[in-house]
């Protein structure tokens, strides 16, 4: 290969990423410095490259903080972010319960099986997620499928209102992000190599002590991929609580909508977005640092 | 010391006749084991037995059964029928974790997500033994492995002879009664290997433990062992100490899976006298058996010469077919009269001995009686 060709593929996500997130990502910071207006784009100052130097000078000084200021006075956008990390670490909790069990016992069954249980995982995603999320709607509502079963069972007396509820949305929630948990576990899983429990067990561990000592250390990057994967979505989701949730109170990803549809305040909506990126980058900063110290971790 | 002293049976056990009054009973009895694998039996009916502190090498082709006896050994496997005692006591139905016996995995299975003191203490800490207890001990057994210092290093920032080393302190620090060792040189080149046969004999002699080694390289066990069972499809066709082995194999098949070897048919009779293809060839004296049996011929007992020798030999003239040197040793292969070939290894041990022969060249070969073995089956 040649060097400026060899470069070139170095280049290449270097250059996905400048067109596709940074670029964007300061647009957004840029609105979000901005103050709101009935005009179109709905916002000023708007940057003009003809005025030259005195144009630019101009466009800087009239930048302000004052949508951050009142994301910051306002408790209703502070009780949306706690709503939606709540929200997002209660389900990647619920997840990771349910997600590794499933894992391990795929990556533990029958090799040719293994295509077959993978395939099962992911078939929910060859229909459209909009419409897995009605058929939630149908399922919870109080002459839905739930309450049937449940009244059939004997199990509870009157329907019970499911839908609108925190209920509602950690059943969509998991739902719907269980193969996000599920394959990166699989994959971590089924690597491991099974004479090391035998080893284990050779030196003394019970089964469920060489899970403890051997297979579960060894998973922890399936588990950190799989816990980022779930985590980082469900924080910014919208459709899950907006079609299941109650509007009571919101999630950080329904604020966003409000601001930016309903009331048309760009520079709103986009600090919210970018305090969004900044809470969600501490945590994937910590797990990157964490992930490099796991492996002394688990001595 | 680091394990308690050998046993007062020791090595003796070895020389202990069968059938004597004093002989104290195996460490290890394997009786009648089987092991199914659907239809396949991978051990068939075998019995063994193993003493205390003894060296024990299993040798057989791939396949014969080797590692699945080990397994049975170790508790990962539930043999199909039969007994397996430690010290009297059937073990059979006792899980691995709570058996005296550890294993040396041949891929090693080192656990990547510890060091090498980590790996090394694994099974200490399972005993719930003191902090500290568990240093010393981890310390003294990197120490007899010649691994000091490299308690904080990382597996994989290892040699593999290095590896080699922790799978075996981490399978003695539990002061096991008998380790089990499957193909543990496998991985290593040839130099190291030598060197590591020894290291392992010198160890096993330290520490008085019994070792089970399995391999199918016969060199090795011969060096290592004190007692060889070699192996067949599931069964054992010979059980002996590694020069019984070589210099008197119970049957063609071990004769030819261990070194080398060149067999001649005949018919024996009265007298010590084999009548072969060849003619009536002496064998040595006091044979019971009677019929077709084989003279097993080992390329260094034979002698070559360019004329017929002299004296009270057995000698087949033929011509050399191909000569090989192999430094040491130079191998020549002299076809006979009936179109077999028969092996024969020179020592090059000094220029008076090098034959001066070419390919096409007319010679004998000649041995005296006592350097053939008569096999039966
Ligand atoms: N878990 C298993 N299931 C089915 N067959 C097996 C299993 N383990 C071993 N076998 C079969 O049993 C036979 C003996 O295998 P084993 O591994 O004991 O041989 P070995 O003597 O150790 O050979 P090698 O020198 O190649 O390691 C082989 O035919 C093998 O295919
Ligand atoms: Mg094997």
């Amino acid at each position: 290969m040649r060097l400026w060709q060899r470069r070139a593929i170095l280049l290449f996500p270097y250059a996905w990423l400048l067109l596709f997130f940074l670029a964007p990502f300061v647009i957004v910071v840029k609105i979000s410095l901005s103050q709101t207006a009935i005009a179109q784009p709905p916002y000023v100052p708007v940057l003009d490259v003809s005025a030259g130097w005195a144009g630019l000078e101009g466009f800087f000084s009239a930048l302000s903080l004052d949508a951050y200021r009142l994301l910051v006075s306002d408790p209703i956008y502070l009780l949306s972010y706690l709503k939606s990390l709540t929200v997002a670490a209660v389900s990647t909790v619920i997840l990771l319960v349910v997600g590794y069990p499933i894992a391990y016992g795929v990556a533990r069954s029958p090799r040719h099986w293994q295509p077959l249980l993978v395939m099962a995982v992911v078939l929910p995603f060859w229909t459209s997620f909009l419409i897995r999320v009605y058929a939630w709607i149908n399922i919870l509502q109080r002459d839905g499928l739930l309450n049937d079963i449940l009244m059939r069972l004997h199990i509870i007396a009157a329907p019970q209102a499911w839908l609108a509820s925190d209920t509602a949305i950690y059943i969509g929630m998991v739902y719907s992000y269980l193969p996000f948990m599920v394959l990166p576990l699989y994959a971590t899983l089924e690597k491991i190599d099974m004479t090391l429990l035998e080893a284990a067990s050779d030196l003394g561990c019970t089964p469920l002590r060489a899970f403890w000592r051997v297979t579960f250390p060894l998973s922890v990057p399936g588990i950190t991929a799989g816990v980022l994967l779930c985590f980082i979505p469900i924080v910014g989701e919208f459709v899950i609580p907006d079609l299941l949730g109650s509007s009571e109170s919101l999630m950080i990803g329904q604020t966003l909508w409000t601001e930016f549809f309903a009331n048309r305040d760009w520079p709103v909506a986009s600090a919210i977005a970018v305090t969004l990126l900044g809470i969600l980058v501490a945590p994937i900063m910590l797990y990157e640092r964490l992930q490099r110290r796991q492996l002394e971790m688990f001595e | 010391m680091v394990a308690p002293p050998p046993t007062a049976a020791g090595r003796g056990w070895l020389t202990t006749k069968v059938g004597e009054m004093d002989k104290p009973a195996a460490l290890l009895r394997i009786e009648n084991v089987s092991k199914q694998f659907g239809p396949l039996t991978a051990v068939d009916s075998l019995s063994l037995e193993i003493g205390h502190g003894e060296f024990f090498a299993l040798l057989g082709p791939s396949g014969c059964g080797k590692t699945t006896l080990l397994r049975m050994l170790a508790g990962f496997e539930t043999p199909s029928s039969g007994r397996i005692l430690l010290d009297g006591e059937d073990i059979v139905a006792v899980p691995p974790h709570r058996r005296p016996i550890n294993m040396m995995f041949q891929n090693y299975a080192l656990f990547p997500h510890l060091t090498v003191e980590g790996n090394v203490a694994f099974g200490l800490r399972q005993e719930r033994l003191s902090r500290a207890e568990i240093a010393t001990r981890v310390e003294e057994m990197l120490a007899l492995v010649r691994l000091k210092g490299f308690n904080r290093r990382r597996i994989d920032h290892l040699s593999g002879g290095q590896r080699q080393r922790v799978a075996l302190a981490r399978s003695l620090v539990k002061r096991p009664r008998v380790l089990l060792l499957d193909e543990p040189l496998a991985a290593l080149d040839k130099k190291l290997r030598a060197e590591t046969q020894f290291e392992l004999m010198e160890l096993q002699r330290k520490l008085g433990t019994t070792f089970v080694i399995v391999t199918h390289d016969q060199e090795e066990a011969m060096i290592v062992a004190d007692r060889i069972a070699v192996m067949d499809r599931g069964r054992l066709r010979q059980v002996a100490p590694p020069n019984d082995i070589y210099e008197r194999p119970n049957s063609r098949w071990v004769a030819e899976f261990i070194g080398e070897v060149s067999l001649i048919e005949g018919a024996l009779r009265a007298g010590g006298i084999l009548d072969s293809v060849f003619g009536p060839l002496r064998v040595p004296p006091n044979q019971t058996a009677r019929g077709k049996v084989w003279l097993a011929l080992r390329p260094e007992k034979l002698r070559l010469s360019t004329t017929r020798p002299e004296g009270d030999l057995n000698a087949l003239s033929g011509t050399v077919s191909e000569i090989g040197y192999r430094g040491g040793v130079s191998i020549y292969k002299v076809r006979l009269a009936d179109q077999s070939l028969i092996k024969v290894a020179l020592s090059n041990s000094g220029p008076s001995s090098r034959l001066e022969v070419s390919i096409g060249a007319t010679i004998w070969v000649s041995w005296p009686k006592e350097n053939g073995v008569v096999l039966t089956q």
